[in-house]
């Protein structure tokens, strides 16, 4: 049922995702068309799971576990960058480089 | 001789199959408590850091076991693997814990570091690297992986007064990070495409389906191509890399440059041999170019570094070139050459990251490749040890690292590539432009002052890691034969030998 359309608007939902990544500056924006990145991925498993069988429907809630765990970790990250910075946009920090 | 066979279709195999994986995630469960009960001062990282060198030896053991005993699959691999290729990737993942280990064991309380959790990381770190290489399933490599990079994220930014550290781990965070968004993609496709996730079955349904050109999953493919780019840090996807090795602490950055690096290539060839063999034209050609920019830029930058941690990180971009080299030519000898040149590379990278945290005191970043002038005069032993892992990382004969490279070279011209051995051995030629300095700078110049390398001193525990690593790369260098005959003997049936009835 509406293959085509739904695996359609995952790859719009993630190439949205790319270009958030790409022409953002603030580090937690990024962040979050990285998880929209893999909401759409999670779209597409869903969508071909009613073909394939139930193998796609269980890796979503794998995917979910491993994007919550990587929130916690970046938040975690973004916050020790803001103590030192006092900011989280990307075109700032810029210590290493060469 | 044929040994234990173990059917994967039941818990309890999956559970026997899993033994090592299972021991190491045990011991993290103690080292967490451990942590819990004594996180204070010094003393209780110490103890916590011993606990952690007692778990990577007993995981070992039992790797090893495994290995000894031939210990085999009833039928399909359904989740794990159990192959030579999977012991073997374990066995140097767990090495360079060991090393990284060792290494940290001293480096923290000399940078009043009190992070006992440090190496708690570090294990779970090392647990997914083993379900990489482990992983006869694209999710199971995947969950690896993500186990890998999220530890791995934390410990670039383990020094929270260290605003390079916290820089470096936002970067390698955010890249990661959206890598890891198109390896999922790939494998999605790719699902969608064969309608597994299993790498055998991959391999059948592409073989029996004919879909060796089929649009969605050759983009899977690439997408999954771009997503281990990004991990091994393969040209043009390496931005991050000077950057997040400059910043991270050390040991970390050798852990990160041997063993993380490891985990994804071998996880790649596995994906690429044992899944998508038949699809070979469709990433061959792909690899081929990585490979050859990536040696080329990473060589030619590095050439242009004054600073030894960032001369070290480029070079690392430009083995990744190297061992690139090894998986395009998608046999069974390449993967071999990727098992015996990861192994000499975890031993030379580690060595050479371990005498830079002995000679620069609280600022390793600051370290030129000129304050290295005079070590020779006034630390004789590891100026030898230095000059024996840039050697190796050179490629000069006598050393593991000229075997390994000679390795790959033949598998490369085995598999008719012989432009790629040509463009292989010219970045080796131009890297001695960066290598040959550092001991140069070591033998032939005098100290800058009287004070120089006063405060050079490798102790306790990474005494030990410079010793080994130089003696095993010496050992590897004469005496290769043992060494090449177990990578071999690791990656063999490494391509799934089914039958299959082509129906079209």
């Amino acid at each position: 049922m509406l293959l085509g359309p739904s695996l359609g608007v995952s790859a719009i939902l993630f190439s949205l995702g790319v270009a958030g990544v790409l022409l953002r500056r603030n580090a937690i924006v990024i962040f979050m068309c990285i998880e929209l990145m893999l909401n759409a991925v999670n779209l597409s498993f869903v969508a071909l799971a009613q073909q394939l069988g139930r193998e796609g429907q269980v890796i979503v809630f794998f995917v979910m576990a491993v994007a919550a765990a990587e929130a916690a970790v970046g938040l975690a990250i973004m916050i020790a960058i803001y103590r030192h910075k006092s900011s989280v946009n990307v075109k700032e920090i810029n210590l290493l480089r060469g | 001789m044929i040994g234990p066979r173990i059917d994967l279709s039941e818990p309890g195999g999956i559970a026997v199959a899993l033994l090592p994986e299972l021991i190491l995630t045990g011991w993290c469960l103690v080292l967490m408590l451990a942590v819990a009960w004594r996180h204070r001062d010094e003393e209780d990282q110490r103890f916590v850091g011993h606990l952690a060198l007692i778990a990577l030896v007993t995981t070992l053991v039992a790797v090893v076991w495994f290995w000894i005993r031939d210990v085999g699959p009833v039928g399909l691999e359904v989740m794990v693997a159990l192959d030579g290729f999977r012991y073997a990737s374990a066995t140097i993942f767990l090495l360079g814990g060991i090393l990284a280990v060792m290494l940290s064991l001293g480096y923290l309380g000399r940078e009043r570091m009190v992070v006992p959790e440090y190496y708690l990381l570090l294990l779970l770190a090392t647990v997914g690297m083993m379900f990489m290489g482990g992983g006869a399933d694209l999710i199971v490599i995947f969950l690896g992986l993500e186990l890998m990079s999220v530890s791995v994220y934390v410990l670039a930014g383990i020094n929270r007064r260290s605003v390079f550290a916290a820089e470096a781990a936002l970067k390698y965070f955010l890249l990661g990070a959206f890598a890891s968004a198109f390896f999922l993609y790939g494998i999605a496709l790719i699902y969608g495409s064969t309608g597994s996730t299993n790498l055998t079955f991959i391999y059948v349904q592409v073989t029996s389906l004919g879909l060796e050109s089929n649009l969605m999953l050759s983009v899977g493919v690439g997408m999954l191509l771009v997503g281990f780019g990004f991990k091994v840090a393969a040209v043009p996807f390496h931005m991050w890399t000077p950057d997040v090795y400059d910043g991270a602490p050390t040991p970390v950055t050798a852990f990160m440059a041997a063993a993380v690096k490891a985990a994804g290539f071998v996880a790649l060839i596995r994906v690429l041999l044992q899944g998508l063999a038949p699809a070979d034209a469709v990433w061959t050609e792909a690899v081929w170019w990585l490979a050859a920019i990536t040696m080329v830029v990473g060589n030619l930058i590095a050439l242009a570094q004054r600073h030894l941690k960032r001369m070290l990180a480029y070079s690392s971009i430009g083995h990744a070139g190297y061992l690139l080299t090894a998986v395009a030519s998608g046999t069974e000898l390449g993967a071999a050459a990727l098992l015996y040149y990861v192994f000499a590379y975890t031993l030379m990278t580690v060595g050479a990251f371990a005498i830079l945290a002995a000679s620069g005191r609280g600022g390793e970043r600051e370290v030129l490749i000129d304050d290295f002038s005079g070590l020779a005069q006034r630390r004789p032993w590891l100026a030898f040890a230095m000059t024996v892992f840039m050697l190796s990382l050179l490629g000069f004969p006598g050393t593991a690292g000229f075997i390994g490279k000679w390795y790959i070279l033949s598998a490369a011209v085995d598999a008719d590539q012989a432009v790629l051995a040509v463009v292989l051995v010219g970045a080796s030629i131009v890297s001695a432009g960066y290598y040959l300095p550092v001991i140069m700078a070591m033998y032939m110049k005098p100290p800058i002052s009287e004070a120089a390398h006063e405060t050079t001193r490798v102790g306790g525990a990474a005494r030990w890691v410079v010793g080994a690593t130089a003696a095993l790369l010496l050992l590897f260098g004469v005496w290769p034969n043992r060494a090449l005959d177990v990578a071999r003997d690791g990656s063999r049936q490494l391509t799934p030998d089914v039958m299959v009835t082509v129906s079209r």
